[in-house]
């Protein structure tokens, strides 16, 4: 289950279990709603929950670093294990995005987005219970 | 004892399975028990664990094109820690596999299919060697020696 906040312009999207070609298309669906709905300025795709990923998370990530740059929004690649550092270095995602060990500095106020959190600014999001 | 050349076959398993995209865990969860026996360190078994991943995906979303068919699946374990998966699928076939082989190339661009399968499987693996033909289906074999664990203390 990918859990995915957004606040003051930023999406967090918190990866968990295997990465593969079966559980990608769920994880990309749900990615997607969130960036189409907020247009976030950065995207944020932590791997710290990942067990497992081969070439598929790399289409994920090419694939949502496309969608960002549509509106002129960044992608940050967080916290992966060493084992899905070895297939991010293969591929040479490190060209497309940024790749870093902490969340540190890059959530609002500095500050990791809680569960549930909503956007600080109400007009960008579609009131849940309409 | 079976052999294969001269190489003593230490153990081996053949796994059949419908190619349905759930069981690409499956196919990874089973090589990983089979290798147990080796004890190979962790950086290892996730290396042939994503190899394996590669090779079965391909099978089922190229091979196959995500329509029903059976993967095959044969492990070896060498003796002195030399192992070797066969995947293999009686799918559609490549039509030119130097192409197919080459990073970044994919016929699935729009399903965002990095092209980058074989270029993992050769880089995690020690050898691997393909053959195909158009309309009966593709076969992969892949090689590498697995250091124990207990070897390296």
């Amino acid at each position: 289950m990918t859990e995915i906040t957004t606040a003051g312009g930023v999406t967090l999207a918190k990866l968990t279990g295997d990465l593969d070609h079966h559980t990608a298309g769920l994880i990309r669906t749900e990615i997607d709603r969130e960036i189409k709905l907020v247009r976030p300025e950065l995207l944020i795709i932590d791997f710290i929950g990942v067990t497992f990923m081969d070439s598929s998370g790399i289409g994920l990530i090419m694939g949502r670093y496309k969608l960002m740059q549509d509106h002129g929004g960044r992608v940050v690649v967080t916290r992966p294990p060493s084992y899905i550092k070895k297939v991010l270095k293969l591929a040479g995602i490190d060209r497309l995005t940024p790749i870093k060990d902490e969340l540190d500095g890059l959530l609002p106020e500095n500050k990791e987005t809680e569960k549930g959190a909503k956007s600080t600014d109400a007009t960008d999001r579609i009131p849940q219970n309409n | 004892m079976p052999r294969t050349g001269s190489r003593r076959i230490i153990n081996e398993m053949k796994l059949i399975f419908p190619a349905y995209s759930e069981n690409e865990r499956f196919a990874r969860i089973a090589v990983s028990g089979f290798l147990s026996q080796l004890d190979p360190c962790v950086d290892e078994l996730s290396d042939i664990k994503t190899a394996v991943s590669e090779g079965v995906t391909n099978a089922i979303v190229h091979g196959y094109r995500e329509k029903p068919g059976q993967v095959l699946l044969l492990l070896r374990i060498f003796e002195g820690g030399r192992i070797s998966i066969k995947i293999q699928d009686k799918g559609c076939g490549i039509a030119d596999v130097e192409k197919a082989m080459e990073p970044l190339f994919t016929t699935r661009p729009e399903d965002e299919r990095a092209g980058l399968g074989f270029a993992i499987m050769e880089s995690f693996m020690e050898d691997v060697r393909v053959r195909s033909t158009l309309g009966k289906g593709t076969t992969v074999i892949m090689e590498r020696t697995v250091t124990s664990r207990r070897d390296r203390l």
